[in-house]
């Protein structure tokens, strides 16, 4: 139910009420993307955000900063214990 | 999928076993009993049992499966409620999918339909707003279910009717609030809980503060975690590892979507057309103080409860379900007298077999149980055997 998936805008369909259409896997939908704008983040701005889609709105932006440390953290473990392991 | 596929990384999530695996006995041989940890959310339970975490976690640690399915915790009577809307002449009944074959007291929304109500199934509530500016003359209902993930997108849903003046949308809302739901939990004296797997999606949009009294005040972990299986993984360790230094916080291991703060325009859209319930029912927990949204007065024209006429009853679960034990953790899915024999997926007698994101549902499809019913001791690739063939 609380379902959400990571999509890409690629376009900004009607600015005035916040629609876009997100590329989610391959597939192309139309989302509302007001949660995402505010005055440091305006409408034209959202194109290329990466999103989570919800029930046909973008809920959030996904960080790519953070989902790249989050990766290299696990990196780095799976790394350590290799050369535990190996010691 | 980008952002998907990288948290399905076998290696990674064999790194992170290692890690708890050992934190997870240490703590088990301290206490001289098993860790349970509780994750809330009916998306985690599904992808706990769709990837198998279970089968890969020491035995030592349980995972309980909380209420975090907004399908099985509706209670009979407000499923009475809607189909009693549904049913009035020239309504339009807009709802989810999966609220469909939730049982009522006497049928479910799918029988109605059957039986001559024009109910509807929509993905989201702007497709329901759709529905009511192609039908100017029909009332339009669209049935809100679900947790504060959702409620913001009802709540600009109503905002968008109110801006272009629609007069024939209404909600019947049934929204709920996490917190309040783990606060009945923790203050029931059955349920031993060491810790908690926070909802990764309703955080997107209320953040981290609102769990502060979970850690503060019930000297609880809880680490908000994403829905992939090394998302899960992470956030377990998470725990185990607060709970190896004595620590009670809240964390957040799924950064990339949960910022501290949630989403500022969501939580205000939220506050502008909702408020706090003084109770809700939930299916096997009664009522919860504070636990639900109703539309403001200022909004009364867009609420179904003051524009239709509401039977309000609450209705007892059916006798045999033990539902309510299931979500409170107490009784695992296959300990139910009617699990997969009268209650199936395609004969669900209690929500948490409707859902896909129920326990029963998942036990069924994924919990690779033995004959017996019981979870078989052989190794998941091996096994034969199931409940019930993959649909």
């Amino acid at each position: 139910m609380c379902l959400g998936i990571p999509g890409q805008i690629v376009a900004i369909t009607d600015p005035v009420h916040h629609l876009a259409v997100v590329e989610v896997g391959g597939v192309r939908r139309q989302v509302n993307i007001a949660c995402i704008v505010d005055d440091d983040h305006a409408v034209e701005d959202c194109l290329g955000d990466w999103v989570l889609v919800h029930v046909g709105f973008a809920l959030n932006r996904l960080d790519e900063t953070d989902a790249r440390e989050t990766l290299e953290l696990l990196r780095q473990l799976q790394e350590t214990q290799t050369t535990t392991m190996s010691a | 999928m980008k952002y998907v596929d990288e948290f399905r990384n076998p290696q990674a999530a064999q790194a992170l076993l290692l890690q708890i695996t050992p934190l997870a006995q240490q703590l088990a041989a301290d206490w001289g009993r098993p860790i349970k940890l509780m994750e809330v959310c009916g998306g985690h339970t599904h992808a706990i049992f769709k990837y198998g975490l279970e089968r890969l976690l020491p035995d030592c640690l349980e995972l309980v499966h909380g209420p975090g399915c907004p399908v099985c915790i509706m209670p009979r009577g407000r499923l009475d409620d809607a189909i009693a809307i549904a049913q009035q002449p020239g309504v339009i009944f807009t709802t989810f999918g999966d609220a469909m074959r939730v049982p009522g007291s006497q049928s479910t929304l799918l029988q109605a339909r059957a039986q001559g109500a024009d109910i509807r199934m929509v993905y989201s509530p702007l497709d329901a707003l759709q529905i009511a500016r192609e039908n100017p003359a029909q009332p339009v209902v669209f049935f809100a279910i679900g947790f504060e993930t959702t409620a913001p997108s009802t709540a600009l849903t109503v905002l968008q009717a109110e801006q272009e003046g629609i007069q024939n949308f209404s909600l019947f809302c049934n929204h709920v609030l996490v917190v309040p739901a783990l606060e009945a939990l923790l203050q029931n004296p059955d349920l031993q809980l060491d810790g908690f797997i926070g909802p990764g999606h309703v955080s997107t949009v209320i953040g981290l503060e609102p769990y502060q009294i979970i850690a503060e005040q019930y000297h609880r972990p809880l680490v908000v975690s994403g829905f992939e299986p090394v998302d899960l993984l992470q956030a377990i360790w998470m725990v185990l590892q607060q709970l190896v230094e004595g620590r009670h916080q809240v964390e957040n291991q799924y950064t990339r979507l949960v910022p501290a703060a949630g989403n500022a325009v969501a939580l205000a859209a939220l506050q502008q057309v909702f408020r706090v319930r003084s109770a809700f029912e939930w299916r096997g927990l009664g009522d919860i103080p504070q636990s639900g949204f109703q539309i403001r007065p200022e909004y009364a024209q867009f609420d179904a409860e003051r524009q239709f006429f509401i039977p309000g009853q609450q209705v007892a679960d059916h006798r045999a379900c033990q539902c309510g034990e299931i979500l409170k953790g107490v009784l695992k899915p296959w300990q139910c007298k009617v699990f997969g024999t009268t209650c199936t997926p395609e004969n669900p007698i209690g929500a948490c077999m409707v859902s896909s994101e129920g326990a029963c549902a998942a036990y069924y499809k994924y919990g690779r149980l033995g004959l017996s019913g019981q979870p078989s001791a052989v190794p998941a690739t091996k096994t034969k055997v199931g409940a019930a063939p993959e649909s």
